[in-house]
């Protein structure tokens, strides 16, 4: 029982990560229709600007940590919102009108370019980072196992938290938000009555990158360790939570997070642990046949 | 419209609801062998769902649509899948917004449209493969009558042509000449006069009656232009001055609403 | 009494745009680049992250965007149109040559051992290519032809490479019998992981078939006893020459036809015995296009729901040609295993995957020298850039990209028509629509 709570709370920060991640993915897919391979890169790119940063400011006398943490998301998040903004100029914007295979080709290039520009610019070692949050609540004594919470997973699920309000909030209340529904409803349509598509599909790429960046620095955190290859397996799970919750639903993408941190957790605790990722993109698999639209998503309907 | 009846096609109590919307609303009618009938109504009204319905490519919610062929056999519509309705009951379609394939010739489409007969000829390939002349000869037949029916839609000179790149209106009929590859008993064609000027209206009816003579091709169609629909018995001003098209075009007054429900049915 | 017409005149150099053009591509490259180049972070002695500027490297990316920026404005009302600047007899030579072009690749490919005999590192060379050239045409059936996009083709390959290998080295059969085996296994596995699938849309089928790449691989990694995990199969027989073993006894190949013993000897054969199976793979995709499975194939690929209104089981169509890709794909992967004598999953990699299909893609439009050339030029730049290995790659995702921007349908602009009644034409690649939805 005490393991199985444990699990739970494991569970659930990963799974906080992987929401983050797979809000890019579905906004992205919800306006453009097109699965942005890249954004896995994005949020290894992230979590290496976090890990440099830190590391800067460490060595310039930045040393109360809550600082130091403060400036690095705020520096992850604008430099990865660059990244976003450059790959969709170049990589995607002048292939919108060409055919469906182009972009993806495009996009499996990009992710291919981040990682090897990464892996040539820092080496192809794992970068470790000694843990900067200790410390934790025990939430349940027991002598066989007791259930632990950590401030790193404290800190993550909140920050997950007030994002998701924040985001929520902008994309119900502000202009921006609501560009963003209507190029999602109908592209042409939302030109036609005046909404500036680029700059609105140029700023969801913005925000997903920033969310992901988010997501980097919690990875970093948790995990202590980070290396140019975590992008692909981390970004293929969150694709798979976007689907699961239904693409193009934010909240979806979230439920969708935290159903596979908690399957990936479960599964290594209670199963095999090497097969940890087979489960993730079974998951992909199975709901791709069985329900392609996803928990929270809407039936489309095929127009002949 | 002749005495006797003798429907190919009956549609009962057809009804098609996506989620709360209802589409269709228990239509009923009969389309009669040999024949050409037309569905008309303004735009919006379901006749394209209906089709659909009728094609495979909805699946009805409530409904039955049967199939009679004229040596007895029927099939129900509603349970069969998507390409067997063309291929087993023989119905065969257009599109509202012309589906060829752009990047083949026209002489290819007319070929693929083929397909079910010439994969039997090539023994699920196998046989082709080993270029066994059980296939050549199936797929000299299978051009021939290509050519037949390019020939009949007057566009032969145009079978090496991508299919993409011809006008619009020879589009539409390289596409019916395409329905017609597949030796139909029924064909339906969803606005086959959309875009198309009164010459090019006016051909499509003498093609539409010649395949009806000729071929005993029952034939059912969507349309607005009232020149076509006139094609059948009656003329376009009986069509017009209709008081249930009216109604369905223009709507009533409030006043005569009741009188009209009353009439029409309802 | 006309009045002149007037002819705008062509608008001044605008220098300070394009300064400023030059100077927002640097501070944007500043931005993206000033962490993760200008900072270098190593594990220092004691195992903790160290970080040393690099601000020479950062100086010369910035000023390199600079520039860039600053000619792209300059050039910006230019349209730079290279083939105008080609003089019109040498566009119709080359249209010439190109129709020969094919038949000359064949050739040389045929007498490529002979001329390079001596050369073992071509040799191989020609065999690396020879099995990416019989990759891309095995996946151009699926990508090309049918439109269905394949993001998990390794899977094949991998299942090909494994079933040869532990059918030779548990059961010891001959190469000729595991073959065709290991195709039809491989082919099996095509309708298996197609059937619950294909009904999915592009993007989606995509990523379906990189997850089931990416299973297959896993499974291969961790499944210690059947594949014996990441030590890989070793020991995978070489093959005979039909029966004589390429070896230096009384009975083998050099002795019986009365050569004097060379290890090139089997690298010769292998080099024609992939470029016999690559050249079936050709012939039979040919044919296949002008029988009606071929063509549903296309017109699968133009408009599917066109085609279930003719009667086409789209779904067996589809599933036809993920099998016969897969089959393919299969034998390249037998083919390898036979030709390493080794195989680990660190071969069958989404990379793979990634690299067959640009090269199907670069192509273009399913044809099928255009995946052969392709194929040549990828392989030749990979090992031309052997020196520069962590490069590498980096160039390589830069190319997929640059070409998609540049010319996305891929070498090969026109598509042959597999019928024709009158004048042969060929099809421009604008005209060739990606499937309607």
């Amino acid at each position: 029982m005490e393991y199985f709570c444990q699990q739970l709370i494991n569970g659930l920060a990963l799974g906080s990560i992987y929401g983050l991640i797979a809000i890019g993915y579905t906004m992205v897919y919800g306006i453009v229709g097109m699965i942005n391979f890249a954004h896995g890169d994005i949020f290894m790119v992230g979590a290496f600007i976090a890990l440099i940063a830190f590391l800067g400011l460490v060595a310039i006398g930045v040393t109360a940590i809550p600082l130091a943490l403060f400036l690095v998301l705020l520096i992850a998040m604008a430099i990865s919102a660059l990244y976003g903004q450059v790959v969709e100029r170049i990589a995607y914007r002048p292939l919108r009108h060409s055919f469906r295979l182009a972009p993806l080709i495009s996009a499996i290039g990009m992710s291919i370019i981040l990682q090897n520009y990464v892996q040539v610019a820092q080496g192809a070692r794992v970068k470790p980072l000694p843990p900067l949050i200790q410390g934790g609540y025990t939430l349940l004594e027991s002598e066989s196992f007791p259930v632990q919470v950590s401030n790193v997973q404290i800190i993550i699920v909140v920050t997950t938290v007030v994002l998701m309000a924040i985001f929520s909030w902008l994309v119900a209340n502000t202009r921006l938000g609501r560009d963003m529904r209507a190029c999602e409803q109908d592209l042409k349509m939302a030109a036609l009555v005046g909404v500036d598509t680029d700059r609105t599909i140029s700023l969801t790429f913005v925000v997903g990158a920033a969310l992901a960046a988010v997501a980097g620095l919690m990875y970093l955190l948790y995990y202590g360790v980070i290396d140019f290859f975590i992008g692909f397996v981390a970004g293929v799970k969150a694709f798979t939570a976007a689907v699961l919750g239904g693409i193009g639903s934010l909240p979806g993408a979230m439920l969708g997070g935290l159903l596979i941190g908690l399957i990936e957790t479960f599964w290594s605790a209670y199963f095999s642990i090497e097969y940890k990722d087979v489960a993730a993109f079974s998951v992909l698999v199975i709901v791709l046949i069985f329900l392609p639209t996803g928990i929270l998503g809407r039936p489309e309907i095929e127009k002949v | 419209m002749s005495a006797s009846a003798d429907p190919i096609l009956n549609v009962e109590h057809l009804s098609m609801h996506f989620g709360g919307l209802i589409a269709v609303d228990d239509l009923s009618f009969a389309a009669q062998r040999g024949h050409i009938t037309a569905l008309i109504g303004p735009n919006g009204a379901g006749k394209t769902t209906v089709f659909n319905c009728i094609t495979g490519f909805y699946h009805p919610s409530v409904g039955m649509i049967r199939l009679a062929h004229a040596d007895g056999t029927t099939y129900l519509l509603e349970r069969l899948l998507d390409f067997r309705i063309a291929k087993l009951a023989r119905v065969a379609r257009t599109f509202q917004n012309i589906r060829l394939f752009a990047g083949m010739t026209v002489l290819e489409n007319l070929l693929v449209a083929q397909h079910n007969p010439l994969m039997r000829a090539s023994g699920l390939t196998v046989l082709g493969l080993l270029g066994l002349s059980v296939y050549r000869h199936a797929e000299s037949a299978a051009i021939d009558k290509a050519k037949f029916w390019l020939d009949r839609v007057g566009l032969i000179r145009r079978a090496d042509d991508p299919a993409g790149d011809l006008p619009y209106g020879e589009q539409r009929r390289v596409e019916i000449a395409r329905a017609m590859c597949t030796d139909p008993v029924l064909l339906c064609l969803d606005e086959p006069a959309a875009g198309l000027n009164p010459r090019e209206s006016a051909e499509l009816n003498e093609l539409l009656l010649g395949m009806r003579a000729e071929h005993k091709t029952s034939i059912l169609l969507i349309e607005h232009d009232m020149s076509v629909v006139k094609i059948f018995d009656g003329t376009a001003a009986d069509v017009r001055n209709d008081p249930k098209v009216i109604a369905a075009y223009l709507g009533v007054e409030d006043e005569e609403v009741e009188q009209v429900e009353a009439e029409v049915g309802l | 009494m006309s009045q002149a017409l007037e002819i705008p005149s062509r608008p001044a150099i605008d220098l300070f745009g394009a300064l400023k053009s030059g100077a927002l591509a640097a501070i944007v490259a500043f931005g993206l680049f000033s962490l993760l180049i200008g900072v270098r972070t190593d594990q220092g002695p004691t195992g903790a992250l160290q970080i040393e500027p690099r601000l020479i490297a950062l100086g010369v990316i910035c000023a390199v965007a600079f520039v860039g920026g600053f000619a792209r404005a300059l050039l910006a009302g230019e349209r730079l149109d290279f083939a105008s600047y080609v003089p019109e007899q040498i566009k119709v030579a080359a249209a010439q040559v190109g129709r020969y072009f094919g038949l000359a690749l064949l050739a040389f490919a045929l007498i490529e051992p002979v001329i390079f005999y001596n050369n073992r590192y071509i040799l191989d060379l020609g065999i690396l290519v020879l099995t990416y050239v019989m990759l891309g045409w095995g996946l151009n059936i699926v990508v090309g032809l049918a439109g269905l996009l394949d993001l998990g083709y390794v899977a094949f390959y991998a299942v090909g490479a494994y079933s040869y290998a532990l059918l030779a080295t548990s059961f010891g059969w001959s190469f000729w019998i595991c073959l065709p085996i290991a195709g039809f296994l491989a082919a099996c596995w095509g309708v298996m992981l197609g059937f619950p699938v294909l009904r999915l849309r592009g993007d989606y089928l995509a990523i379906v078939t990189l997850a089931f790449g990416e299973i297959i691989r896993l499974v291969l990694l961790n499944w210690q006893s059947l594949t014996g995990g990441p030590n890989g199969v070793s020991g995978i027989p070489r093959p005979s020459f039909f029966g004589i073993p390429f070896a230096d006894e009384e009975n083998g190949f050099a002795a019986t036809f009365g050569l004097e013993y060379s290890p090139t000897h089997r690298v010769v054969f292998l080099y024609y015995l992939i470029l016999a199976l690559a050249l079936v793979t050709n012939w039979v995709t040919l044919r296949l296009r002008r029988l009606p499975i071929g063509r549903a194939w296309e017109a699968l690929r133009e408009d599917e729901i066109a085609c279930r209104s003719l009667g086409i089981n789209t779904t067996t169509t589809k599933l036809t040609a993920f099998a016969m890709g897969a089959m393919f794909g299969g034998i390249a992967g037998s083919f390898f295993a036979t030709r390493q004598g080794f195989i680990s999953p660190e071969s069958f990699t989404f990379s793979e995957s990634a690299l067959v299909l640009a090269i199907v893609v670069l192509g273009g439009m399913g044809s099928q020298l255009g995946v052969a050339v392709a194929a040549f030029a990828m392989l030749g730049a990979f090992e031309l850039f052997r020196e520069f290995s962590q490069y590498r790659m980096l160039v390589f995702g830069l190319a997929m990209v640059l070409i998609m921007i540049w010319r996305p349908r891929g070498l090969v602009a026109t598509r042959t028509p597999s019928v024709f009644l009158g004048k042969f034409k060929e099809v421009p690649a604008e005209a060739v629509a990606e499937a309607r939805q």
